[in-house]
């Protein structure tokens, strides 16, 4: 038989090895191959070290002849975005402050992902500190969006889904603080999950805003991303703020569902009244939406009134805990240090080179909002309209099972066309509020745009509502009118 | 009267003891080779994140309650951010508007450093808060070390109301912190290994005056004895600059313990702002009253309450009281004791002229004290059942000290036990008299305080073993008859 290794998934290569159809170095070297063909255009990856992977590739079928597999899915290659932490590999977060410093541990999903027997093909591109919705903050490379070339595959874990999109690896991690996942999950057409905050260790995640931050799936259908979430959550003795352990096994009995009978998906008025939603979007959301309606789905309006307030509310919270979370990184203890006459023109100088514009913008950002004086009007008030965004969504949840909203206001964009950085926060209206209300989300592939670029639709569940959320996504995945999201790069 | 009001408050930093750090598993150890306890976590590396010590919180719970403190219901932890080598991520973890603690207070008496009696008072205690310690930075020439060992070491604050008005009080104060940290086992408070550390806030005011003056901070204080001094500085400058029609600069300012002087560090206006913000990596603290309840039953006896103790039940004078539980060693050795002894005021007695004298003068910290309280006891059981007497006490005390000997062996091998047989000394009081007829020609022309005299060469004679009373009682019976 011919494996189609651009459509592969996680749970057809766990069978394909298990059934000795093939083995993890072959599997990894054509991974490696088709990467070779398309980096030059794609960029995904900022390290691909074909040695170190083969390496583990190798190790992997050992175990597999020896019957000593450490999991169904020993040797399946999944791809790590560069802001989580591996031992011994550099770890950049797409910055040169960060450029030449070897992560001394294992982040606990990865040591997770390795107790599983993956292996880790590769550092993904991303916005420099996961700071941004293009990929195009990145210090080091600007990555394509396999659809179209001209255009961003969306950020920050931009490298991570356009990886998975154009076949050069199964599945990649991706780290989620305000739509990282989702947003570039629906610009290249491929699934993007954040879990609920708190259920994946965030032990490892270098942090752009901890409150929000959460590690999460990028694959190619919605029962690759339950495989990943079954492997990587759970609580973590080395983050205090992880969620207790719940025994759920979300990759199990996803398509327990026949049809919709019975669940109410709610669609927030205010998200439909959006200016800026593109016409095409706004027609794929519809078809979804009756895609639901034929499963039986019951649609019912609910209301977020203050998702109005999200992106203010993000970029409050957001950048204060940035302005802290990178204050460690002065080229003291490791990285660059640009030599200066005194202390403070150390600092500044080593952090003046080392970062890049956005982050220095929202490094003092944060910075103000947390001074005294603003405190209260910034903070505090961020604060308090996080609160009201998050009682929004326990009130809409009493009337759903699960929200629907568009992942995006518009298709993957091209380079440059967001200069304005207001307009870039703007792509990730939709997102933001699930970040901030702490609950789950899922970018799930829904439509191909006019324009010829994929779109994603997001079904948002409540706290620790995985599993639903994964049911649901799965069953639309299976009738929605388009099967396969391929681009024809 | 004084011209001045001084008012004073502290701050004072205290290292828990504990096995491991605040916020990872490192050991929590003084004295190894630089940067050798440390690891990702307390040396701020990328991507980890704080996991907080349950043994730390429960401790500094404690050393609240110790203080009457009230224990918040819910606490959390805070972000203090300002960028210094020492700390590793640039951020404190502190505690800013909910400490663990609050309003409490703390009780003093004896003596300050003068040596000068204070009255009996209370200072109030604001707060009481946990954070972390920053690493030590190390100065050679032409460059700087850092060593992160310290780097995350559990770090209480405590923090006074400004109700202390002399240095003396000041000093007492500190004594107390430290007495009652030390009886809990919450820290060694060793302030040249830096466990406990000290600012100062002090102002002055015109004498009757309500209003506070401006306040300085005298910051980085590593000993009760420097903090003493630089308040006694410190009001002398401030005196003399008002004196002079001058103005007081709120500021923060060092002490050189070579030059006996404050300077200043930086003024108000260079003033750090913080940026406090909740720490997100770590979730807020509840306490039920029932968790509250736990701690306070595994609350030892207060200084504060054993010295009363030691007064009402066991007979001693508050000096004694106040002596022996300056150190929670000598207490609990002092306690030890008086359940064996007869006389647990005697005991004391003997702790306190004999020992501590001793201790004292040989620089001896008591820890390293050579007797242990059961031979303290037997000795003083020998005196009190006349198998000694008092003078070869201190003889057999000296061996006790040199050469960690039970007194009763001492006793033996010295020959030292008492005569107590009337025909015995007899035979002493016979050849004292015949050896000082000048001293009975006194005696008899009625000059009866040479019977002091007469004893004296009894016990001389005797080699002091003689039983005092019966030399006392012949004497008097054998003089009288001539």
């Amino acid at each position: 038989m011919s494996i189609r290794i651009e459509n592969l998934t996680i749970h057809e290569s766990a069978r394909l090895l298990e059934g000795k159809k093939i083995s993890s170095v072959e599997l990894c070297k054509a991974y490696l191959e088709r990467a070779k063909n398309l980096e030059p255009k794609v960029k995904a990856f900022l390290k691909l070290n074909e040695e170190e992977i083969l390496s583990q590739a190798q190790a992997s079928d050992r175990r597999r002849a020896e019957s000593k597999k450490l999991s169904p899915y020993d040797g399946i290659p999944v791809a790590v975005k560069d802001n989580i932490t591996v031992k011994g590999q550099t770890c950049t977060c797409a910055s040169k402050i960060l450029q030449k410093v070897v992560s001394p541990y294992d982040a606990t999903v990865i040591r997770k992902l390795k107790g599983k027997g993956f292996v880790l093909f590769g550092r993904t591109n991303m916005d420099e500190f996961a700071m941004g919705s293009s990929c195009e903050n990145s210090a080091y490379q600007k990555t394509a969006n396999p659809w179209n070339v001209g255009c961003v595959p969306g950020g920050s874990s931009g490298g991570s889904a356009a990886s998975v999109a154009a076949g050069e690896v199964t599945a990649a991690l991706g780290s989620d603080t305000g739509g990282s996942i989702r947003q570039p999950a629906s610009l290249c057409g491929v699934v993007g999950f954040k879990p609920t905050y708190g259920r994946i260790s965030r032990y490892g995640l270098i942090a752009f805003a901890s409150s929000l931050d959460q590690i999460g799936p990028i694959t190619r259908d919605v029962e690759d991303a339950a495989i990943l979430t079954d492997v990587m959550y759970g609580r973590d003795s080395k983050d205090a703020t992880s969620l207790p352990d719940t025994n759920e096994k979300f990759s199990e009995g996803l398509d327990s569902l026949k049809d919709l009978k019975g669940i109410k998906i709610g669609l927030p008025k205010e998200c439909f009244e959006i200016e800026g939603l593109d016409t095409g979007v706004r027609k794929s959301m519809e078809k979804s939406i009756e895609v639901f309606k034929s499963l039986g789905a019951e649609m019912v309006q609910v209301s977020l009134p203050h998702s109005k307030y999200a992106v203010a509310t993000y970029y409050v919270i957001a950048t204060a805990e940035a302005s802290a979370n990178l204050a460690r990184f002065d080229g003291i203890r490791y990285g660059n240090r640009v030599k200066a006459d005194s202390l403070l023109e150390t600092y500044l100088e080593t952090r003046g080179a080392g970062f890049g514009d956005e982050v220095k913008r929202r490094i003092i950002l944060g910075t103000f909002v947390l001074s005294s004086g603003y405190y209260d009007a910034y903070y505090t008030k961020g604060q308090k309209v996080r609160t009201l965004i998050r009682r929004d969504f326990q009130e809409a949840y009493k009337k759903c099972d699960v929200i629907l909203t568009p992942v995006s206001p518009t298709t993957a964009f091209k380079f440059g066309e967001k200069s304005d950085p207001l307009q870039m926060y703007l792509a990730d209206i939709f997102t933001i509020s699930t970040n901030l209300a702490g609950n789950c989300g899922i970018s799930v592939p829904a439509d191909i745009h006019a324009n010829g670029l994929p779109v994603g639709l997001q079904l948002v569940g409540p706290d620790m509502g995985e599993k639903q959320l994964l049911r649901i996504s799965h069953i639309f995945e299976k009738n929605r009118a388009i099967k396969e999201f391929i681009p024809g790069i | 009267m004084a011209k001045y009001d001084v008012i004073i408050g502290l701050e004072v930093h205290v290292q828990v003891r504990t096995n491991t750090k605040m916020f990872c598993s490192c050991p929590n150890k003084f004295g190894q080779e630089p940067n050798s306890m440390v690891c990702p976590v307390c040396m701020g590396f990328p991507g980890v994140m704080p996991y907080p010590n349950r043994e730390a919180i429960r401790r500094t719970v404690m050393a609240g309650l110790m203080c009457s403190c009230e224990i918040a219901k819910f606490s959390k932890f805070d972000r203090k951010s300002y960028f210094y080598p020492d700390m590793p991520k640039n951020y404190q973890i502190s505690q800013y508007d909910l400490p663990l603690c609050g309003k409490g207070k703390v009780h003093v008496c004896g003596k300050g450093f003068s040596g000068q009696e204070i009255s009996d008072k209370l200072i109030g205690i604001t707060r009481i808060h946990l954070e972390e310690d920053v690493g030590k930075l190390n100065h050679f020439a032409g460059y700087s070390g850092i060593d992160f060992n310290r780097a995350g070491v559990p770090l209480m604050e405590i923090v006074s109301e400004p109700e202390m008005n002399t240095a003396d009080e000041a000093y007492a104060y500190l004594t107390a912190l430290k007495q009652i940290m030390q009886y809990a086992d919450i820290s060694d408070c060793d302030m040249e290994k830096g466990q406990m550390r000290c600012d100062v806030n002090i102002s002055l005011k015109l004498a009757g005056v309500k209003e506070f003056g401006t306040k300085v901070e005298i910051k980085n204080l590593n000993s009760f004895r420097s903090a003493h001094r630089s308040i006694e500085h410190e009001i002398v400058r401030q005196a003399e600059v008002l004196d002079n029609g001058g103005k007081i600069f709120q500021e923060t300012r060092g002490w050189t313990d070579e030059r006996g002087e404050t300077y200043i560090l930086r003024s108000k206006e260079s003033a750090h702002d913080y940026r406090y913000f909740p720490e997100p990596d770590l979730l807020p603290m509840t306490f039920t009253d029932a968790d509250i309840a736990a701690i306070k039953k595994e609350l030892p006896e207060l200084p504060e309450q054993k010295r009363e103790r030691f007064v009402a039940t066991l007979g001693l004078t508050p000096y004694d009281a106040q002596v022996l539980t300056l150190d929670k060693t000598l207490s609990d050795y002092f306690d030890e004791g008086a359940k064996q002894a007869k006389s647990p005021k005697i005991l004391a007695n003997w702790i306190i002229t004999e020992l501590l004298r001793e201790l004292n003068d040989r620089h001896i910290p008591f820890e390293k004290n050579p007797i242990p309280v059961s031979h303290l006891v037997e000795l003083v059981e020998l005196v009190s059942g006349g198998t000694i007497t008092g003078k070869s006490a201190k003889e057999v005390f000296s061996e006790m000290f040199a050469g960690g000997k039970a007194p009763k062996q001492i006793v033996t091998e010295k020959g030292l036990v008492q005569i107590s047989d009337d025909s015995e000394i007899e035979k002493f009081v016979v050849m004292a008299i015949e050896q000082n007829p000048l001293q009975v020609k006194q005696y008899k022309e009625g000059k009866t305080t040479v019977l002091q005299f007469f004893v004296g060469q009894v016990m001389k004679l005797s080699k002091g073993k003689a039983n005092p009373q019966i030399v006392n009682r012949l004497l008097k019976e054998k003089l009288d008859k001539i």
